[in-house]
């Protein structure tokens, strides 16, 4: 496909990488002629340096043949008017990354007045990932398949694990029910289970289930789960707002600690019922006046990934809270992942995930198409979601007599409204949704399953 | 300070209530009565003054916040001595500090008289006390400016000053639109009352009348025993009508343009229906206990506690003589008052509700002395100097009531009635308790209280702060 992204900042650069490498014909259109030519340096792009909301740039990078514009400038109203100005001229697929809180009300209605075919806020994606995870305290990572009726949660199995080396099948057996567990992480290393993988005690795995069945899984794993009452949010970011106005909904006690007091007066309006503090989170005196060592959670969103990780740190001593850290630079995960900092939230990734997904769906108009793909485990794992059509290769045979590739599991199969978690005999069948696990990337369709 | 303007302005209030008293004067002629002479020889002299004084118009009509407070206070400082004239000329309200009390209490739509027995006066008298309710309700100034773009632009100083609450909104994009809106739902208001009354059997003078009164929230009535001798039906019309009369007319006004969700989220409006509907409940209670039928409490808390929480000051019965929890209920809501935008009077129901989110917040900060709250009404932030009037206007509130009550205790009478009569005077409530209650009036005090009790109606009319500009030696000393 011909995909123009117009603004080659941090997202801009991070796209372009990866639907280059999935073989996109891409070019770029940037004012600023550095960011340019290092792109055109290191990627296999194309590049034009100038104004993309003007028709000169546009059309210099081919608006006219272009399937799909991306704009992802720092300024929504840019963003908006590059996608409008795209649809007049070039008549393609836009996407407009628009982050100010004042547009979220709005979203449904831009879309449909400005004939967009997406708008991605990844601060809001990225706040309801965190208010999920605060609303099930025991999940490491959270997120929702086939409408909410399946729940993709990643645990952490307990030291004193009743099942230790026990198989996947004997699992299941206990466990009874529709849980799967369709990926373990352990020692960073990423096992694609079958019945016959053993687990081990403080092993991380994903599992699928539906939301009924999580509590009754948790107390038979041993996992004590208590439910989050009041959270403490460091920094009053685009981040800290949704999640708070998320939370809120759920009447669970927010309290936003930040430096600056212009700003907290204007979270204090956005947000009736939340308690704002003024106040520097560096300050330990400030933590401890606001009772750090007596909430539920602690969620750090400052600008300063740094910051954020001492203060999850600190937490984690004086605490039992729950910790999610906002970490805007993946470059030291290792080191990070062995940290005490709890779940490490990115919203950097979430815009150029939402947007291959969104690519990949466009690119198949036949055969299955995704609905939804998430990525876990550093990007080494992908979850599919596929709907599938009639004339799939898959439709009809007992998944037993499917050949699969290998490191590639079914988790799940949702059927008019309920889910079946899949064994050998069961059939995939035209209208279904299935839902792909694997380590394979670039699957595009259903029938890329099969060897 | 531009006196030129200042003059200009009063001239128009002299000919607006010339014109005025023409209305009087008809009805005089009507029910042939010979003391309609004095309206038209006291029209035809303000005439001749007012025209003398608007024949030039000031080549600069710029006015500010200052001039703004001062041509407010001196208009009605002018309209009280002009409205009383007819009183006393006539003879039919004795004395000039009588008359001009009873044409204060009427313009400022207290409601307190110092008449024993209201039915002595003439159809045409009588008419004129309702009518200048009428028309101090919704503010003289006010009036004009629909009628006229008097200023330079510069409207709103007055409007601000006239009218009643802690903020003014405009319903339309200019001034004088939006005094037409009001005075436009304000006079609608009172010819569905007519309609009702007649309807419920009451003669066409005394609907005319109580109409006037009710949607003023004045509380003159044309019966020595208020609504008190008319029937049930009659009485409910007119408590129903008092609940309107209450309510912040911003609602009225997005009824009609069909905003109906912002009507019904107005909170100072939910806010008073809430004190409303639980006094008007506790007092049915009370009553009843006291040995009163159902529907008979029921009448006569729900038309009290309507002609108290809007100041009207109407009676259907002797509330002096009611269960103490009762009586101090309706004490308590004569400080209330109704809300802001409507003709009432009091502290106004939206800065209550500005004093109780305050409080909450300042409850908040001792816990957490970090803690940053904006304090909203209806979603929207309430802006600091909004905030701090309220709270300075509390503070002016009760210091002319404490310094009124002072002075007034001076004439020996016992503490309910002094309180009280300050309390309804302050909040341009009518009558209070004990030698002041609904039965009776306030003639008993001395000339000297009278005129306090004079300034507390203005000052309760005009939110204080007019009065106190005027008597500022600041406001007068060259800039």
């Amino acid at each position: 496909m011909k995909i123009i992204i117009v603004g080659c900042g941090k997202v801009g650069y991070t796209l372009a990488q990866q639907l280059d490498e999935e073989g996109h014909d891409i070019t770029i259109v940037d004012t600023n002629g550095a960011k340019i030519e290092k792109a055109i340096s290191t990627l296999d792009v194309q590049g034009v340096e100038g104004n993309g909301t003007t028709f000169n740039a546009l059309d210099e990078a081919g608006i006219k043949m272009a399937d799909l514009l991306i704009a992802v400038t720092a300024q929504d109203e840019v963003n908006l008017l590059c996608c409008l100005m795209a649809k007049k001229t070039g008549n393609c697929n836009t996407i407009a990354r628009v982050r100010n809180p004042e547009y979220v009300n709005e979203m449904d209605y831009l879309r449909e007045g400005l004939g967009l075919s997406m708008v991605i806020n990844p601060e809001l994606t990225c706040a309801r990932g965190i208010a999920n995870l605060i609303e099930v305290p025991s999940a490491l990572d959270f997120t929702t398949f086939g409408k909410g009726r399946a729940n993709l949660i990643k645990l952490s199995l307990p030291e004193d694990f009743a099942m230790d080396n026990m198989t996947v099948i004997e699992f299941s057996k206990k466990v009874h029910g529709k849980t799967l567990i369709c990926a373990i992480e352990r020692d960073r290393e990423v096992i694609i289970p079958d019945g016959n993988t053993v687990l081990k005690a403080k092993d991380k795995m994903y599992v699928v289930l539906p939301p009924s069945e999580l509590h009754s899984l948790l107390s038979k794993i041993g996992i004590k789960a208590k439910p989050i009452k009041n959270v403490m949010v460091i920094g009053g970011s685009r981040i800290a707002y949704y999640l708070a106005k998320k939370l809120e909904e759920s009447r669970i006690r927010v309290k936003i600690i930040e430096r600056d007091f212009k700003h907290c007066e204007k979270m204090s309006e956005l947000l009736p019922h939340t308690l704002i503090i003024n106040g520097d989170a560096t300050d330990r005196q400030v933590l401890l006046e606001e009772g750090i060592d007596e909430v539920d959670a602690f969620v750090s969103l400052t600008n300063m990934d740094e910051e954020n990780l001492v203060l999850s740190l600190f937490a984690n001593k004086v605490s039992k809270a729950k910790i999610v850290t906002k970490v805007d630079k993946v470059a030291f995960e290792e080191v990070i992942g062995e940290l005490p900092v709890g779940t490490i939230a990115c919203p950097k990734n979430i815009t150029s995930k939402s947007i291959i997904q969104y690519v990949r769906g466009l690119q198949n108009s036949f055969g299955s198409n995704i609905e939804t793909l998430y990525r876990i485990i550093d990007d080494q794992v992908e979850v599919i979601e596929f709907k599938v059509n009639q004339d799939s290769k898959v439709v009809g045979v007992p998944l037993m007599d499917l050949n699969l590739k290998k490191n590639l599991l079914v988790g799940a199969i949702f059927r008019k409204g309920k889910i079946i978690t899949p064994s050998g005999k069961d059939r995939i069948e035209s209208g279904d949704r299935v839902l792909i696990i694997t380590t394979l990337k670039g699957l595009a369709n259903l029938s890329d399953i099969l060897v | 300070m531009n006196t030129r303007m200042i003059v200009y302005m009063l001239g128009w209030i002299l000919n607006t209530v010339a014109a005025m008293m023409l209305v009087p004067f008809m009805v005089s002629i009507y029910y042939h009565e010979d003391s309609g002479k004095y309206f038209l020889a006291c029209a035809l002299a303000m005439f001749t003054i007012g025209v003398l004084l608007i024949a030039k118009k000031p080549e600069d009509r710029a006015i500010y916040a200052r001039e703004g407070y001062v041509i407010t206070a001196l208009s009605w400082l002018l309209l009280s001595v002009c409205g009383c004239l007819p009183f006393y000329l006539s003879k039919e309200i004795p004395g000039f500090t009588n008359s001009i009390f009873e044409c204060i209490s009427g313009f400022t739509t207290t409601g307190a008289s110092i008449l024993s027995s209201v039915e002595d006066l003439s159809h045409c008298m009588n008419f004129w006390r309702c009518f200048i309710q009428l028309i101090g309700g919704m503010g003289v100034l006010v009036f004009m400016l629909a009628l006229i773009p008097l200023t330079g632009g510069q409207d709103l100083h007055l409007m601000r000053a006239e009218s009643p609450g802690p903020s003014v909104g405009k319903l339309a994009p200019k001034v004088q639109k939006t005094a037409y809106y009001l005075y436009a739902i304000y006079f609608s208001l009172t010819a569905l009352e007519i309609v009702c009354l007649v309807i419920a059997g009451m003669p066409l003078y005394d609907a005319v009348c109580t109409a006037f009164t009710t949607t003023s929230t004045g509380g003159f009535g044309v019966r020595n025993t208020s609504i008190g001798g008319y029937s049930p039906a009659i009485q409910y019309v007119v408590s129903v009508f008092l609940f309107f009369a209450g309510i912040n007319y911003n609602f009225f006004f997005f009824l009609i343009i069909r905003r109906l969700k912002d009507a019904f989220s107005i909170q100072e409006v939910k806010m008073y229906v809430l004190i409303f509907v639980t006094s008007t409940l506790v007092i049915t209670c009370n009553l009843k206990g006291s040995g009163l039928a159902l529907e008979e409490s029921f009448r006569y808390a729900f038309h009290q506690v309507g002609s108290i929480i809007t100041t009207a000051g109407f009676s259907t019965a002797d509330f002096d003589i009611w269960p103490a929890l009762s009586k101090t209920i309706l004490v308590l809501l004569m400080f209330i008052g109704g809300c802001a935008g409507s003709t009432s009077g009091g502290i106004k129901v939206s800065r209550i509700l500005i004093y109780l989110k305050t409080f909450k917040k300042e409850m908040s900060q001792l816990c957490h002395p970090r803690n940053v709250k904006i304090i909203k009404v209806d979603d929207k932030p309430l802006a600091h100097n909004v905030l701090r009037s309220a709270n300075v206007f509390l503070t002016a509130y009760l210091l002319v009531f404490v310094v009124s009550l002072l002075l007034v205790s001076v004439d020996g009478y016992d503490f309910t009635t002094n309180f009280t009569a300050v309390a309804s005077a302050v909040g341009n409530i009518g009558p209070g308790l004990a030698e002041v209650g609904p039965t009776k009036n306030f003639d008993l005090f001395s000339d000297f209280s009278k005129y306090v009790l004079m300034f507390d109606m203005l000052a309760g009319r005009l939110e204080i702060f007019p009065l106190l500009v005027l008597m500022n030696p600041a406001t007068w000393r060259k800039q």
